[in-house]
């Protein structure tokens, strides 16, 4: 296999090219306030869009009265399950959840019926104007009384059942350690608030302009339910303020466009926050139980695990979140045994889906909680442990997959315990410095220091046999002034993650011209995928690179026609793109790039594949992955155990990168992705009680603040990737998944607490 | 429910923004400054996260004091000054001579020191930034961590931003800034 990562032609070295730390193209239109974002969307002939959301998690619907929303002053029209012409219900891998509640409700907050009308605040007036008669149900909570309960959906109440059976499951060791763990629901909490625009067509389509994670998978649905041909469906990004896996499924995207065929105005929709917390898929709570075996000098001989996901009340993602926990149920460690069982099922709890780390992290807390509890059990110090167990290339997987590409596992776990621990608290650090901050309700004598490792690994791109892909299209040609300039479009949703500079990276090492302009990214170019999974900088980072590439073979077939003869055989390696020109190696004839382009436009699309995957079979066995990312982390806290109150004091980490293509933006990636698994860690969890979701705001769930963070000291592991583009990993996802249990793991140190449930709250610190 | 429906003709009042006076014609008395400002008068700028003061990416300056416009009503801000995203490049950190348009030195080093992902809690930021260093210019870290604790970051984690923070105050201590 190729380890190459710059090959002949593509230069490492292009001011503004792969490997620098380039600035965003959006970057001053963000800063100044003149970047459009979804929710920025204006018309002048727009109406607004609202849903009317139930407020119970379970109930039949006996009737539903529009009648007086309807005949409200501003009011255009009210819309209900009745209207919807085409597909009643969307969903990404199962259709399942319907467009609007027809006959029956299955979460607090799901939709019911929408209406639009002149001022946002005649609409909100509008929805509670609908009369709704419920017939209350006794709602289906507990996930693990959901298979034997009566189905609360024609599908039945188990999204899947995934069994894994690896190597012998009656082996045995000498120490065995077991425990149950569970994760709350978190929220990806994005700052940018579901939002989109949809425009009625002259073709009697509709144009949407949307904020999402994946316009295609978006477009196949609004179709669907709108019983539109696909053509007459337009899509195009609208600025994304932050996704992280919530801009998967479906929100408002067929509501506004149901709105605006309805009335033939441009319908705008733009979710308060608290509709957000209601409108998109959480990440799943999760019940696990774990039981490890070693053998008295610390080699690890089984694992056996049961894991329970709540998917809630629609499919969402949940095949694929389960598969990911199942499979990675072990971590980053070699076991030659293997039996693990994983359950998602539906509750009338609120849909769960995708977010950052995709079923790992919940395993991921799992996992090391046991590692540190076998190394208690072993006596043997928790970072040996990891390290004599840690995966290498060419090790098996659960799975029975063997790694082929790099594996740095030992890499990063002593490239984060090398860095220096941060000073012992001392009298005169601040009292805003103790747990508890502006607060000052830490006396500083009781403050506990505690340090914890855990290490992760997740699979970046698609797995079990989907055709994953991303297309892009490169045009390069004069431009006025003369000089050449390329264009790059890709459907990729840039959601912050930057892959807007990137795509301009590549384009200028792989065609040497420093002028990158960026197509729309819209549905009028094929599909790139969703930008989750870790996958963008692989897949469309490919899909741009090689459409660069068949652009500058073009370049270089006009240079050898120039001599008369085409660019085949052993004449295709005479010729090579040497700055602004194609040079004739044998001859030393060069062909200034401007020349060339002057023939016309180069402009050609190509498609990006990564290698195939398989199905997991019956035993949950296969080569079901494409590729792996390694992270360690080192928490240290300080804790208050009277109060419970938790306080980060500093976060080290050693990271598998592959290569870092715009090593700022790693770090941004790095920080930002560690602050969420702070979150989960000690603040952040959705409280559902009966089913009713209790804090649906930012003033009841917190996300951290600029004061809960802690520094970051980072190294980043660069191995290249075999196969990878350019040999770079995704950054995205590792961050956020064993950041949440070392910070557990260093409470645990500080507290001497077992700590079995994050996040970890105050009263099970002090109580 | 007998509540009017709000009625779109209800009031007519000024704003100073930027230090430029705007005319909204025909407000509902309910509209925060907020949707004013991004519905009636053209300047998204000012986000929408949270609609309860509890994100900050809706700050702007009134009369000099860091509000989140969400929380004021459009009517109540008619006597006021305000000064918005769209105004901090003329403002404290503007370059003697700088033209319109020119990025303020918060806004620049936000750029030079990767503090932005998606973006959307930036223009908060921005303000927020400028407000603090107009007040406590050689803030020390802790201080700055607790004047944007109120401006609600998902991306960053607030590394990039901090560093930011700190290169505006070298560059003004070195004589760079205003």
């Amino acid at each position: 296999m190729s380890t190459t990562t710059v090959p002949p032609g593509t230069r490492g070295d292009v001011e503004g090219g792969i490997g620098r730390t380039v600035d965003r193209p959006d970057g001053t239109p963000k800063v100044s306030g003149g970047f459009a974002f979804s929710s920025d969307l204006h018309h002048d002939r727009m109406l607004w869009g609202k849903a009317l959301r139930s407020p119970h998690p379970h109930a039949r619907i006996r009737s539903i009265d529009t009648s007086k929303a309807a005949a409200m002053p501003g009011v255009h029209c009210v819309l209900t399950a009745d209207d919807v012409p085409g597909n009643p219900n969307h969903g990404l891998e199962h259709t399942d959840q319907p467009v609007f509640a027809a006959d029956v409700v299955r979460f607090h907050g799901e939709a019911i019926a929408a209406v639009a009308a002149e001022h946002p605040e005649q609409a909100l007036r509008a929805i509670r104007a609908i009369e709704v008669d419920y017939e209350i149900l006794e709602p289906l909570t507990d996930p693990e009384a959901a298979l034997d309960a009566d189905p609360i959906h024609p599908d039945g109440n188990l999204f899947r059942h995934l069994p894994l059976r690896h190597g012998d499951p009656d082996a045995t060791g000498e120490v065995s350690v077991e425990g149950t763990y569970e994760v709350g629901m978190q929220d990806q909490a994005f700052l940018g608030p579901e939002s989109g625009m949809a425009i009625p067509t002259e073709d009697g389509g509709v144009e949407l302009l949307i904020s999402t994670q994946w316009l295609h998978v978006d477009h196949g649905q609004v179709a669907a339910c709108l019983d539109l041909p696909p053509e007459k469906v337009h899509l195009a990004l609208a600025g994304v303020g932050g996704a992280f896996g919530a801009r998967e499924d479906v929100s408002l995207q067929v509501h506004v466009c149901l709105l605006a065929l309805a009335t033939g105005r441009p319908v705008k929709i733009q979710y308060s926050r608290e509709e957000s917390f209601h409108g998109h898929v959480h990440r799943h709570p999760a019940r696990m139980w774990f039981r490890h075996t070693a053998t008295a000098d610390g080699d690890l001989v089984k694992l056996e695990a049961r894991l329970l996901l709540d998917g809630g009340a629609y499919a969402s993602t949940s095949p694929a979140v389960l598969a990911n926990a199942v499979c990675f149920a072990g971590g980053p460690y070699v076991f030659p045994n293997a039996v693990v069982d994983g359950w998602a099922v539906r509750t009338n709890n609120p849909p769960c889906g995708a977010m950052r780390g995709f079923g790992v992290v919940q395993a991921c807390f799992g996992h090391e909680s046991q590692m540190d509890k076998l190394a208690d059990a072993l006596g043997m110090d928790p970072v040996e442990l990891r390290l004599r167990n840690a995966m290498k290339p060419g090790d098996p997987l659960l799975t029975g997959q063997i790694i082929t590409g790099t594996a740095p596992v030992r890499e990063v776990i002593e490239a984060c315990i090398a860095h220096p621990l941060p000073g012992e608290p001392g009298p005169d650090d601040p009292l805003m410095t103790l747990p508890g901050g502006a607060g000052l309700t830490a006396e500083r004598r009781d403050v506990r220091r505690g340090t914890g490792i855990a290490v992760s690994i997740k699979n970046l791109m698609y797995s079990e046999g989907f055709d994953d892909f991303s297309t892009a299209r490169c045009r390069l040609e004069l431009s006025p002034d003369g000089q050449p300039v390329a264009t790059v479009q890709c459907a990729a949703a840039e959601v912050g993650q930057g892959f807007v500079t990137l795509a301009q990276q590549i384009a200028r090492s792989e065609l040497h011209v420093e002028r990158v302009l960026l197509g729309p990214a819209d549905t009028s170019i094929g599909s790139a995928g969703s930008t989750s999974a870790s996958r963008q900088t692989w897949m469309s980072g490919g899909a741009v690179q090689i459409a660069c590439r068949a652009v500058r073979e073009e370049l270089l077939a006009r240079a050898a026609g120039r001599e008369g003869e085409p660019l085949a055989g052993s004449r295709r390696v005479r010729f090579d793109l040497r700055g602004s020109d194609v040079v004739d190696l044998d001859s030393g004839a060069t062909f200034p790039v401007v020349d060339l382009l002057a023939e016309g436009p180069i402009d050609l699309t190509r498609e990006h594949h990564h290698a195939p995957t398989d199905p997991l079979d019956a035993d949950g066995q296969g080569n079901a992955h494409v590729s792996f990312a390694f992270a360690a982390h080192r928490a240290v806290v300080d804790v208050d155990p009277e109060l419970g109150l938790v306080r980060v004091v500093q976060i080290a980490t050693g990271q598998d990168v592959g290569k870092a293509l715009n090593p700022r933006a790693v770090t941004g990636q790095l920080e930002g992705g560690i602050a969420q698994g702070l979150g989960l860690a000690v603040m952040e969890e959705i409280v559902v009680d009966d089913g009713r979701v209790r804090n649906p705001s930012f003033t009841d769930y917190l996300i951290p603040t600029a004061l809960d963070v802690a520094p970051v000291v980072a190294t980043l592991i660069e191995q290249p990737e075999p196969g990878a583009p350019f040999g770079a990993k995704g950054v995205g996802e590792p961050p956020t998944i064993s950041s949440t249990p070392a910070i557990v793991s260093a409470i645990r140190a500080a507290t001497g607490r077992d700590l079995t449930r994050v996040p970890v709250r105050p009263q099970d610190i002090c109580l | 429910m007998t509540t009017p429906p709000p009625t779109p003709d209800a009031l007519a009042y000024d704003l100073t923004i930027n230090d430029r006076t705007h005319s909204v014609p025909s407000a509902w008395l309910g509209e925060s400054l907020l949707y004013v400002l991004r519905e009636r008068l053209g300047m998204p700028g000012s986000k929408n996260a949270c609609d309860q003061g509890e994100c900050g990416s809706c700050s702007v300056q009134l009369d000099g004091q860091l509000v989140c416009s969400c929380c004021v009503l459009a009517a109540d801000a008619a006597d006021g000054d305000i000064r918005t995203v769209e105004g901090v490049a003329s403002g404290s950190g503007r370059r003697d001579g700088a033209p319109e348009g020119e990025l303020s030195d918060v806004q620049q080093a936000f750029l030079d020191e990767g503090a932005v992902q998606c973006g959307f809690c930036i223009p908060g930021l921005i303000v927020s930034v400028h407000d603090l260093l107009d007040r406590v210019p050689d803030a020390d870290e802790l201080t700055v961590r607790e004047a944007i604790s109120g401006n609600l970051c998902r991306c960053t984690g607030y590394g990039r931003i901090l560093e930011a923070v700190a290169t505006v105050q070298s560059r003004r201590a070195g004589g760079g800034g205003s």
